[in-house]
């Protein structure tokens, strides 16, 4: 009876690991086909250009082509890759799923608008509009871009380093709270936009005007937090500090502000979305170049594609100017276990 | 207190003298006062080692405060070697009852506070390294608090507190989290750096043989406010043993005065 057992075991365990072999050999293969059908898809976006001519005048549909059949190729080359180094196919891997699902998703785009015409034009321009506009309007984009990021990299700075001061000094001192906070209170709320009109008449120039419209929205949501992320440090940790002998700037520098760290970049994301919007509505109403005022002088020339590319570049632009807040701050704030990932 | 002076072999640096003349306070909670120290007078010599015992609530911690300086008395002088004691100073350390340890800043950054807030780190680095090594935590220097362990965040408030080299040193419960053999190994510790270093301890415990493991002399208050109800002397060589028959007759009389000799 035990040694049949025993066997029996014996011949159990090797069944279970040849079937989880096999099993992960599956997984493998299915893992790797989802990065060839990744490529497939991205082949499929490029067939789709050629199926039949267009029913606009889009000159970039031949380039689009080949470039969806390269992508396409080189998706399928990382994935044959990733047979056999393990990292290459771990990264395809992850990202396979997503890119299959962009490769078909620019396919049908791409019948419905530029083949089909389901979609109303000009309205709904097809990918190769949008490409032809990175390709043959690119230096009024990439003027746009820098104006945009100089205003608001000035205006967010400003903004960001008054707010931070005034909230460091309304939290520490009393006497400073006292004449800054009904202040606060009656103005921070308020829209930035709405001194739009005062701000453009009251400024030597719309672009001085804007900064301070940016700096404004910034330096908000940044003071509050601020304040109060500096009034509510236990005071245990003062009580530490001045028994080991600290000063009263020492208390601020290397107690106070260390502490309200982490609330200061809530506010600085806060500010951030709100500086966004303040930005390109004064593009908008006023100042005559960045992505906002593309975008106005896009529409006013119904130049669907137009506004697209730059509404893509803009999305890009906000979300690498979050990624990098939430880099500094990861840096900063290595201290604090399970901080969000962005 | 001679016998302090005569216990202690050859202290390198002579602590502290620290008188608390009829020292009274209170709080006030939603405009009641809440009485908590109620005229209390006691002194330790220089480099004397004296435990305080109480019930909980009865007011300790809030006289370590005053030692401190953190806060002034309602009524009464606390003197150190016959000097006000008018706000906090580095030369009266506390280790707190919670480690209170800088979340933001390592182990190594933490212990070094003291001397960064004096503005002598560049020259004592090598003081941070050695308190550091007596507390059995070289290994952490660049770990955050939030990876410490309970125990080893209190050691390390520990040494944030010893590297500064106080004349005299303020203990609130500074082993209550400890495992017990962690306990015991530094409570050794404890001694043999008092002996070495010479400062002025004031120990707040709950542990009554702890108190008399360690203190030339043991304090007892009564419930809140806290009133002086005992002051005994521990007349015992170190190192002690804690078998000591005589200790264990100051126990039974010390538990006694704390309301518990049926319970033990
Ligand atoms: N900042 C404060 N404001 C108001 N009341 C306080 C304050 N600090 C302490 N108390 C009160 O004073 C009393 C004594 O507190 P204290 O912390 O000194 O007690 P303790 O003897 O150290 O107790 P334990 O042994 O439990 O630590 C308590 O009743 C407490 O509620
Ligand atoms: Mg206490």
């Amino acid at each position: 009876m035990p040694t049949y057992s025993v066997s029996d075991a014996l011949e159990l365990d090797v069944g279970t690991q040849l079937a989880s072999r096999t099993s992960s050999l599956l997984r493998a293969v299915r893992g790797h086909a989802i990065g060839f059908a990744a490529g497939l898809g991205w082949a499929a976006f490029g067939l789709s250009c050629l199926w039949r001519d267009d029913i606009g005048d889009w000159s970039r549909t031949q380039e689009v082509a080949i470039a969806g059949f390269a992508i396409g190729g080189a998706i399928a080359l990382a994935a044959a890759v990733g047979l056999w180094s393990r990292a290459v196919g771990g990264a395809v891997q992850r990202r396979a799923p997503w890119l299959l699902l962009i490769g078909l998703l620019l396919a049908a785009w791409e019948v419905v608008t530029a083949k089909l015409g389901l979609l109303p034009q000009p309205f709904f321009p097809p990918p190769q509009a949008i490409v032809e506009v990175y390709t043959d309007d690119l230096p009024k984009l990439v003027e746009s871009v820098f104006a945009s990021v100089k205003l608001q990299l000035g205006g967010y700075l400003i903004g960001a380093a008054v707010g931070f001061v005034t909230g460091v000094s309304i939290g520490w001192s009393r006497a400073v709270g006292y004449w800054v906070h009904p202040v606060l209170r009656f103005i921070g709320p308020l829209p930035a936009t709405a001194w739009l009109p005062i701000a453009f008449f009251a400024f030597p120039s719309s672009w001085s005007a804007s900064t301070f419209l940016i700096a404004l929205a910034t330096g908000f949501p940044v003071t509050v937090l601020t304040w109060s992320g500096v009034a509510s440090v236990s005071s245990a940790y003062y009580d530490v500090a001045r028994t080991l002998g600290a000063k009263p700037s020492f208390l601020v520098f290397k107690v106070a502000i260390p502490a309200a760290l982490p609330h200061v970049f809530v506010g600085l994301f806060m500010g951030l979305g709100a500086s966004f919007a303040v930005l390109v509505v004064a593009e908008m109403m006023g100042v005559k170049s960045g992505l906002g005022w593309y975008l106005q002088w896009a529409q006013g020339w119904a130049a669907y594609a137009n506004m697209y590319a730059a509404l893509l570049v803009m999305s890009l632009l906000c979300s690498g100017a979050i990624t990098a807040l939430f880099k500094v701050r990861d840096r900063l704030l290595v201290w604090q276990k399970g901080v969000v990932k962005w | 207190m001679v016998s302090a002076a005569a216990l202690k072999p050859q202290p390198q640096a002579a602590g502290a003298a620290l008188d608390v003349v009829d020292v009274s306070h209170h709080f006030d909670i939603d405009g009641a006062a809440l009485p908590v120290l109620d005229h209390v007078t006691l002194s330790a010599a220089p480099g004397e080692f004296v435990a305080l015992l109480g019930p909980s609530g009865c007011g300790k911690s809030t006289l370590l405060r005053l030692v401190a300086g953190l806060e002034p008395p309602r009524a009464g002088r606390l003197l150190e070697d016959g000097r006000v004691i008018a706000g906090p100073h580095p030369s009266r350390v506390v280790v707190f009852q919670d480690p209170t340890l800088f979340p933001w800043r390592t182990v190594w950054k933490n212990v070094a506070l003291g001397l960064e807030a004096q503005g002598i780190i560049k020259s004592e680095r090598h003081r941070v390294d050695a308190a550091l090594a007596m507390v059995g935590l070289s290994g952490f220097s660049n770990a955050y608090p939030h990876q410490l362990s309970g125990g080893m965040a209190q050691r390390v408030s520990l040494a944030r507190a010893l590297v500064n080299d106080p004349d005299i040193l303020v203990l609130d419960e500074p082993l209550g989290k400890l495992d017990s053999l962690t306990r015991l190994s530094m409570q050794t510790e404890i001694v043999s750096l008092w002996q070495r270093q010479g400062f002025t301890t004031l120990l707040v415990t709950h542990d009554v043989e702890e108190a008399l493991f360690l203190a030339q002399r043991v304090v007892v208050f009564s419930e809140r406010p806290a009133k002086l109800k005992a002051d005994i002397q521990v007349d015992r060589p170190y190192p002690r043993h804690r078998g000591d028959p005589h200790l264990a007759d100051l126990r039974r009389q010390i538990l006694g005065l704390l309301g518990l000799d049926a319970t033990w």
